[in-house]
């Protein structure tokens, strides 16, 4: 074996060292940058106005977003309603009934590759499915497409978290005489309450940025929303369709309206990450 | 005796029930994955019949003339992915080995959640970033930089405008860089110490135990780990759909514009009132869930030959 001599071997140790350092330093360099010019562009357009206005025609001034903000609120509460109880279910089924079954492994493989599917794609089927044949783009749809993006993410996360419950908890609950479903839900879901906690607040803030499923499914409106049967105003289609507007005032609310996503979204889930800290971690 | 008999079976009873509604959640996955395949296929029969596989590599994209070809699309998606993976790859192995091997606890968990905290930031704002901010810085260094040095390649060759396809790759590698580093630096933990202690006895320098000892060690679940940020940045769409420029044109210069699959579903879609060019849109969507998923079976292939060897999840 070649002998190489010590200092050419320490002298590519440290730039690799170096460079490791350096390339981190990039990753918080991007965040910091994002999150400053997002704030320093967005914080002038926040006003009143912004908050308790429709949206104004290009050149009139003083427009506000607050028909996106409650429909992006009512979007994602709609999603959380669908998708947090039937993630939580099949977890549950992955991590009690179908524990080291052939079936579960196959869901949890496809559960793994649904979570890797586009966004897009789910908007498109979606579309396919709940807008094409009713004719009208609608609320419903969006809340729709947002749940299955949800789904897979709160059920594999709920699946760990579950495994991590020690058996020796529910075999005691099965020993009071409680049926299966009961120990689940009043025994395994309080140990694993703050991991399932994180894991739910953070596939929220995922759904509430999500723009594209939501282009195909929901789609935007300039008016108060009165009906979920009709395409609903959101926050994030809006930054999307005034960004790429050459109206300058439009603009200026589009970066408004990302403050406001990204302060919720990176709230979420620093607070998901501080506060419920997993104990089995 | 009969009373028991009643409680036992109500017990069951509601069990049976609990689990039947648990599994009925789980079979839904099935429905979703299989509901795409079907609706995607079923939505686009219009443009698979009249195109057939020549659809693939038409470049034309002409709604006027009702001839649409997804050859631009496939390779603008291609070509960002590839450019993605080029820097992100790299970079998320070198940002992993600082996390796990050099940092102090503290302040590799602190790097960790500002890692993660890129994967929290929506697309959307990546995108806005993108075209507003990092475009024109784009255009006033880094291009007349590459031009100026590596002019002679063509694919550095072109008008400095900013926004393109490099502009949309580079922008796809942040965002894939913090999946990649968390399973490449949750890897790079599960390695036994054993190993690399028993390299560092041998008097290697870090660097020499990492790219010998725990890559190699872990380099399955790393190829898994490259398969998954694939996936991700092949269907990328908001960041994308801002700084891409959407051209439905095969350029040899990476400094003009282009398009991606996503990109192009996201900003024709709205206009698509015709059923033939809504169909081509559906294709094109097919097209991109088909690689996905590939790419997700792929990746999910790769990380359960780590998990087999260590007995372990990841």
């Amino acid at each position: 074996m070649r002998l190489r001599p010590m200092y050419a071997r320490q002298i590519v140790d440290m730039s690799v060292k170096l460079i490791s350092v350096l390339s981190s330093l990039i990753g918080i360099c991007v965040l910091v940058l994002i999150i400053y010019e997002v704030i320093a562009r967005g914080i002038a357009a926040c006003s009143l106005s912004f908050f308790t206005e429709l949206p104004a025609p290009p050149g009139m001034g003083e427009g506000g977003v607050a028909n996106a903000i409650i429909g992006t609120l009512i979007i994602t509460v709609l999603a959380s309603l669908i998708g947090v109880p039937v993630g939580l279910l099949a977890g549950i089924f992955l991590a009690e009934f179908g524990k080291d079954t052939k079936f579960s492994e196959v869901t949890i493989f496809i559960l793994n590759v649904i979570i890797g599917i586009p966004s897009i794609i789910i908007g498109l089927f979606v579309y396919t499915v709940l807008v094409k044949p009713f004719g009208s783009f609608s609320g419903y749809a969006g809340a729709v497409a947002l749940a299955i993006i949800m789904l897979p993410v709160i059920a594999r996360t709920a699946q760990d978290m579950l495994l991590l419950v020690p058996n020796s908890l529910r075999e005691s609950a099965f020993a009071l005489g409680m049926p299966y479903w009961r120990v689940i839900l009043s025994v395994v879901f309080r140990y694993a309450r703050s991991g399932l906690t994180t894991a739910i607040l953070l596939a929220i803030a995922r759904v509430s940025g999500e723009t594209a499923p939501l282009l195909f499914t929901a789609l935007n409106s300039q008016y108060w929303i009165e009906s979920l049967t009709q395409p609903t105003a959101n926050l994030t289609v809006t930054i999307y369709n005034y960004a790429i507007s050459p109206y300058t005032d439009w603009q200026q609310i589009a970066w408004g309206a990302s403050l406001l996503i990204m302060i919720g979204v990176l709230t979420v889930n620093i607070f998901a990450r501080l506060v419920f800290k997993p104990k089995f971690r | 005796m009969k009373k028991n008999k009643t409680e036992c079976s109500s017990l069951s009873f509601s069990d049976t029930i609990f689990k039947s509604i648990s599994i009925i959640s789980v079979c839904l996955t099935f429905i979703i994955v299989t509901g795409i395949f079907v609706q995607l296929v079923w939505n686009s029969r219009e443009s698979i019949e009249k195109f057939g596989f020549s659809f693939l590599f038409t470049q034309q994209w002409n709604p006027v003339t009702s001839v649409f070809g997804a050859a631009s699309s496939i390779y603008g998606t291609l070509a960002t992915t590839v450019i993605a993976m080029a820097i992100a790859v790299p970079l998320s192995i070198l940002v992993a080995l600082f996390l796990s091997e050099l940092a102090h606890p503290l302040i590799s968990k602190f790097v960790g959640i500002c890692i993660e905290l890129l994967a929290a930031i929506p697309s959307i704002i990546y995108g806005m970033w993108g075209l507003f901010v990092f475009a024109p810085v784009m255009s006033k260094t880094l291009q007349p930089f590459l031009q100026k040095n590596f002019g002679f390649l063509k694919i550095f060759n072109g008008h400095k405008i900013g926004i393109g396809v490099l502009t949309a790759g580079i922008i796809l590698a942040v965002m894939v860089l913090p999946f990649i580093t968390s399973v490449v630096c949750d890897v790079f933990k599960m390695v036994p110490n054993v190993l690399k202690e028993s390299a560092y006895g041998m008097g290697s320098t870090t660097w020499e135990v990492t790219h010998k000892v725990t890559i190699r060690y872990g380099l399955s679940s790393i190829v898994g780990a490259c398969f998954l940020g694939l996936g991700r940045a092949l269907g990328e769409t908001m960041a994308v759909t801002f700084v891409i420029g959407n051209r439905h044109k095969i350029s040899a210069s990476l400094f003009d514009a282009g398009n991606t699959i996503a990109s192009t579903l996201a900003n024709e879609f709205a206009e698509a009132s015709e059923p033939l060019y809504l169909s081509s849109l559906i294709e094109l969507g097919l097209v991109l869930f088909v690689l996905t998923f590939i790419m997700q079976v792929l990746a999910q292939f790769w990380l359960a030959k780590m998990k087999k060897s260590f007995g372990g999840g990841l």
